[in-house]
């Protein structure tokens, strides 16, 4: 059906969709709770910087990145240095663009939940002796779990679709960073890639359909379990 | 004790000057017309909003003192706060909402569980989801999640209000219970006069942002000159009364107060229980001479102790008893024809009472109208054992018990 080749390809992109998620996600949730719920100096700015890579062009997030975490960049001539982490032509890379891009579109999800949540019952847990954190992880959490899954989609879905920021930042190598995307541009410059494209196409296809019901079920079981349904 | 002392300015342009005392016992109700800012002062003393000057001490513990820099933290003062939505926690069940206060509770544990479970009557809810609840059943639930917190004080912010009046009478016997069964000072947040009659022992009345009078309940809501600012309704008089006989017969029980009896519809209380009477202003109606061949049984003498104009036609009379007052209202005509003048004396006849199943034998501290800066002071009430009584004879003119 698939070649090892595309089977590669598809292995990474899940990988590099998973862990992109998963690493976001803390983040993700604390910046969105900061948003959604305090006000201070600097909100503006701090918002926009979350946002950036969300309205910068891909390329130009994956130029970023290497000029920061490249073997030379600001920062990851150190990691080189120090810790012998190098992530470029790498999957952790891949990774780390997949997670970079993504970031701002999982925030405002659960910002969003987060908006969703009367105030009140938060500090019905405080009058109950709660602290804030408690409260945070006793009563916001579980009801924001609805924004969380939504997004863990939307951030799963971008990963598995992100393309310029990879090929710039860590380059289009074969079993370390040719994800879907990147394994569909590559067909497309072979002399005889029209079937594999085109397979890769249907892979693709099959598993944002997939997410997608995984997803509309899991917000069924979660909604029956806030009592919102 | 619960003493305040606070100034809150909101971007809104809503200013808040309240300062008064409420006692450290027995319910004492916020009362006063929406947006006067009732809900407020409770925000202020559970530490949900902050104050922008001044001080909130609990049983002489400092809540917040701007001067020394003191604001404890919400869930450290033990403060237990019912809302006027109940706010349970949708993801948990009604077991998991009640044990949610009382896993968390810092003070020693008086309030039991179980205790509080019967009380309240939910017993058979424990393992129901709120949304599955009915309003008045989640009230309930979140009285008694508050009650588990060991709260030091309970705060209710109109819990009623959100319900039907089928709703109301459900809940209404159980913050009754509440209050004789629990040693706990409840500031009690209503814009109902009926609530603020059947449950408190003090009121604290609020308008425009101001506490504008505390002290003892009948004393504070019988004040003429708190109708233009608390809104108009016709509270006329409260005796605190026992019910000393029942007559099923004729369907009527007779009551006894200072300065008299009264026969009312059948009490479904026991003699010698206290049970609270209101008499409407506009339900007493005046006579020169003692009246005889008339239906009204409920007949009262007393000398007119002052006239004033009321909206209208009318005019509020009243009367003063050897122990207490009575309110009539009677057409600024009547006042005319009869020549009535304060100092007369006058037979009251009463057409209607209600009565309301509450515990007397709650004695109003008298009150004091408390004008910012004037040191606020309102005792606290005290439940002394109903006061022996006896149908004052003799006096001029001479009371006619039915």
């Amino acid at each position: 059906m698939l070649t090892p080749e595309e089977w590669t390809a598809v292995r990474l992109s899940l990988h590099v969709a998973f862990w992109a998620t998963v690493w976001s996600l803390p983040p993700a949730i604390l910046i969105g709770w900061v948003l959604a719920r305090f006000d201070f100096p600097g909100k503006g700015v701090f918002d926009g910087i979350v946002h950036l890579p969300l309205v910068l062009p891909k390329v130009v997030v994956g130029y970023l990145l290497l000029i920061t975490l490249g073997n030379r960049g600001y920062l990851g001539q150190y990691l080189h240095e120090w810790f012998g982490i190098s992530l470029i032509f790498s999957t952790a890379g891949a990774t780390v663009a997949a997670a970079v891009v993504s970031f701002p579109l999982t925030v405002n999800a659960i910002r969003l939940a987060i908006g969703g949540i009367d105030r009140g019952i938060e500090t019905a847990a405080r009058t109950l002796g709660a602290s804030r954190l408690d409260a945070f992880f006793t009563v916001t959490l579980p009801l924001m779990m609805p924004g969380v899954l939504s997004g863990c989609l939307i951030s799963l879905a971008s990963a598995l679709g992100e393309f310029g920021a990879t090929i710039t930042f860590v380059s289009n190598v074969e079993g370390q960073t040719r994800t879907i995307p990147l394994a569909i541009y590559s067909a497309t410059h072979m002399p005889d890639g029209d079937a594999m494209a085109l397979r890769l196409t249907v892979v693709s296809v099959i598993l944002a359909l997939g997410a997608l019901i995984l997803a509309e079920m899991a917000d069924r079981r979660i909604k029956l379990a806030l009592g919102q349904l | 004790m619960i003493e305040i002392d606070v100034s809150l300015a909101r971007s809104t342009g809503f200013r808040l000057e309240a300062r008064f005392d409420a006692p450290g016992s027995g319910v004492t109700a916020l009362f006063g017309r929406s947006g006067s800012g009732k809900t407020t002062i409770i925000q202020l003393v559970a530490g949900s909003i902050r104050p922008d000057a001044g001080r909130i001490a609990v049983d002489g513990e400092t809540f917040f003192d701007s001067a020394r820099g003191i604001d404890i933290g919400m869930e450290k003062r033990g403060c237990g706060y019912v809302f006027q939505d109940a706010r349970l926690f949708p993801h948990m069940s009604v077991e998991n909402n009640l044990r949610y206060g009382e896993r968390r509770a810092r003070r020693a544990r008086t309030i039991g569980f179980d205790a509080v479970v019967q009380m309240l009557g939910i017993a058979h809810l424990l393992k129901r989801r709120p949304h599955t609840l009915s309003g008045g059943e989640k009230q309930r639930v979140a009285i008694g999640r508050a009650l588990l917190s060991q709260p030091r004080l309970l705060l209710m912010d109109e819990p009623l209000a959100s319900l039907d009046e089928m709703r109301k009478g459900e809940i209404l016997p159980y913050l009754e219970r509440l209050r004789d069964e629990l040693a706990l000072p409840i500031l009690y947040v209503s814009h109902s006069v009926e609530e603020v009659l059947r449950l408190s022992d003090a009121v604290a009345a609020v308008a425009d942002g101001k506490v504008i009078a505390c002290g003892g309940l009948s004393d504070v809501l019988s004040r003429p000159e708190l109708l233009p600012v608390l809104g108009r309704f016709d509270l006329g008089t409260i005796l605190d009364c026992v019910v000393t006989a029942h007559d099923p017969e004729l369907g009527l029980s007779t009551v006894a107060f200072a300065d008299g009896e009264l026969r009312v519809p059948l009490v479904g209380r026991p003699i010698g229980a206290a049970a609270r009477v209101r008499i409407r202003s506009r339900d007493v109606s005046l006579s020169l001479s003692r009246p005889i061949d008339v239906s009204v049984t409920n007949r009262i003498g007393g000398t007119i102790s002052s006239i004033r104009r009321a909206e209208g036609p009318f005019s509020d009379v009243e009367l003063a008893l050897p122990h207490g007052r009575l309110h009539a209202l009677v057409t600024q005509e009547s006042v005319i024809r009869l020549g009535l003048e304060p100092g007369m004396q006058v037979w009251a006849m009463i057409k209607a009472v209600t009565v309301d199943s509450r515990p007397a034998g709650f004695q109003s501290p008298g009150s004091e109208i408390l004008s910012p800066p004037s040191s606020p002071a309102a005792p606290a009430p005290v439940r002394p054992a109903p006061p022996a009584l006896r149908v004052v004879a003799g006096g001029n003119p001479p009371q006619e018990p039915s």
